[in-house]
């Protein structure tokens, strides 16, 4: 846990990071918050006092981002959708992480053929086209958020474990590691409480940058209509905005939901990459 | 065999091993499929007889190692399975989507690429600049948001709104080519080309671009350009020539990653525009459960993934040629 306030401690330090930083707290706090901030049911079909469907209305102080074509408040949408988008943007970066970093940690200590298998695996992923997989994956699992979430983390702990290896490779060869060696400790202690504690910087980049990847791929998934179809998410607001053609002249439906996945990714990747900078000097200068 | 050849040669092996693989696992994922294969496979008002032919063909009523062994078969003789929504052979509907998704995919990655280098060039020449800084914001900003996402945009404004370009599709909706090559060799394709290209192009432009401009700040701090801009050349000289021709590798190796994930940029793509690609197929296909055809389009995406990958290795080898592969 050194290692986690150690981030945060870093990130306070650099503006970008603090960007980062702060954006991700916005949805955060949204998502943990949605039924309180969202006025109406996402799925509710609004009237207005004369009985007639709310359908497409632009933006107005009741309807703060509109309605769709079906008359649902779009806003109310957009703050419920954060829960799914950070749920998955969480769970599968804690996922993707956590194993890629095991594996990474195992392939890169053991070298030989223990390393020389798990690249040959890592190497097949890197060739198994990602979006076609993950859509038949959830097609032939039934969609849902958990499918989802297994998709992504069975393709993407690819690239964590690939960079983990390689810093392992070069922090073995460290004396404090023969030093250990050398006074009798277990293989299993010296990956766990030597080398890992100095990876551990470069897992969390990860679990930054993983994030980002995963919500990309939900909201992708759900725009191709393979979407969780019980819980209101970004991707699905634009799938229905396509499917419905209302897109041309609806903007106020199309826009939210994009900018808040740009927003959300970006919150990732900027806290990703300043923490990246600060963790290895040499970048900084670029 | 020089070396090189051997390397290229092993490169291939591996990639066809992967393409095994892949094959492979889908047939299992398939077949993890609850419910009955046949209805998978055949279309229920296929007539008996050529039902239980093409039961025959493809082995369903032996165990399902032999299934695979016949569907492996099969394969091999590019017998990709009936595809039930069109009722003709998967590989002839796939084949034809094939060619429009590789242009696609080609222009996009060339367009990326392209914007890659030159902006980050520019940009390793701008530093420190206000411009410089917006430049960044503004690349960051398309790199996160959705390809499908811009799309929409695009569409709405470039091609609804303003009507510089066509809604969708490949062709004009209507007009008669004579033979496939055809569809492709037409100045109304390019213009239908245009903008789902340059959307997954300048989606995936940030990757390159940013990796191009690190590599030029390298490069711009060795003696050879001093020296160059010591002799007197103009900046822009020192810049596009000197420096950066030797900035350009570590963008070459970007290649392969990118293309792997352009791939999921192009089905997005396809669907929004409507381009009728394999990634599109894909999409259709799962939804109307047309099996075969999923699974033709998926092994023919993998396979251009890899072939993809093999010319990485290619330009990689060309423009590095320190790199030997003894």
């Amino acid at each position: 846990m050194n290692a986690v306030s150690e981030f945060f401690s870093v990130i306070r330090k650099d503006k970008v990071g603090m960007i980062g930083m702060i954006l991700f707290s916005f949805f955060l706090i949204i998502a943990l918050a949605a039924p309180y901030i969202a006025p109406f049911d996402p799925v509710e079909m609004q009237f207005n006092e004369l009985g007639k469907l709310e359908r497409l209305t632009p933006p107005n102080s009741t309807y703060l981002f509109g309605t769709t074509s079906m008359g649902r408040d779009i806003f109310s949408q957009v703050v419920m959708g954060s829960r799914v988008a950070i749920l998955v943007g969480v769970i599968s970066a804690v996922c993707v992480v956590f194993i890629g970093t095991n594996i990474g940690l195992i392939a890169g200590y053991y070298g030989g053929k223990v390393d020389n298998a798990i690249m040959r695996i890592v190497d097949i992923i890197y060739g198994i086209p990602f979006l076609p997989f993950a859509l038949i994956l959830v097609a032939v699992m039934g969609p849902g958020i958990i499918n989802i979430i297994i998709a992504i983390v069975l393709i993407t702990w690819r690239n964590t474990a690939r960079i983990i290896r390689s810093q392992v490779l070069s922090i073995k060869q460290r004396m404090f590691v023969e030093a250990a060696r050398i006074s009798g400790a277990s293989n299993f202690r010296i990956m766990y409480k030597y080398i890992a504690p100095n990876v551990m910087p470069l897992s969390l980049v990860y679990v930054a940058l993983s994030m980002g990847y995963g919500i990309m791929t939900e909201a992708s998934l759900s725009f191709l209509g393979y979407g969780d179809p019980t819980l209101p998410s970004w991707g699905k607001i634009l799938f229905e905005c396509y499917s419905s053609q209302a897109m041309f002249i609806a903007w106020w439906w199309m826009i939210p939901p994009g900018l808040a996945i740009l927003l959300l990714v970006l919150s990732g990747f900027l806290v990703g990459r300043s923490y990246e900078e600060i963790a290895n000097p040499r970048l900084k200068e670029r | 065999m020089s070396g090189f050849g051997k390397y290229m040669l092993k490169r291939l092996l591996n990639m066809l091993f992967s393409l095994f693989v892949l094959i492979t696992l889908l047939f299992f994922m398939f077949r993890l499929i609850p419910g009955d294969p046949l209805s998978m496979y055949i279309d229920v008002d296929i007539s008996i007889e050529a039902k239980e032919m093409l039961m025959k063909q493809f082995g369903l009523d032996k165990p399902l190692f032999e299934q695979y062994i016949a569907y492996m078969k099969n394969l091999a003789q590019g017998n990709f399975g009936l595809s039930f929504q069109y009722n003709k052979p998967a590989l002839e509907i796939v084949g034809d989507r094939f060619w429009s998704t590789c242009i696609l995919m080609v222009t996009s990655l060339g367009i990326a690429f392209f914007i890659g280098i030159i902006a980050g060039t520019v940009l390793a020449w701008m530093r420190g600049t206000r411009f410089e800084v917006s430049s960044i914001t503004a690349v960051l900003f398309i790199r996160c948001a959705p390809v499908f996402w811009i799309g929409m945009i695009f569409v709405m404004v470039f091609a609804f709104k303003l009507q510089w370009f066509p809604l969708g599709g490949m062709n004009t909706p209507g007009t008669h080519f004579e033979h496939t090559w055809q569809k492709y060799f037409n100045t109304d394709f390019l213009y239908h080309l245009f903008l789902p290209a340059i959307t997954c192009g300048i989606n995936m432009a940030a990757t390159p671009l940013l990796v191009m401009r690190a590599s030029m700040l390298e490069v711009i701090k060795e003696d050879f350009i001093e020296l160059a801009t010591a002799r007197g050349l103009s900046k822009a000289r020192v810049m596009f020539k000197h420096a950066m021709r030797n900035a350009l590798l570590p963008v070459a190796t970007l290649f392969a990653v990118e293309a792997g994930l352009a791939v999921g940029g192009v089905v997005l793509i396809e669907t929004v525009f409507r381009w009728p690609g394999m990634g599109r197929e894909i999409v259709l296909a799962i939804g109307a459960r047309d099996y075969p055809v999923a699974q033709t389009a998926f092994v023919l995406i993998g396979a251009m993934v890899i072939l993809f990958n093999l010319l990485a290795d290619m330009i990689y080898a060309y423009l590095d040629p320190r790199v030997t592969y003894n």
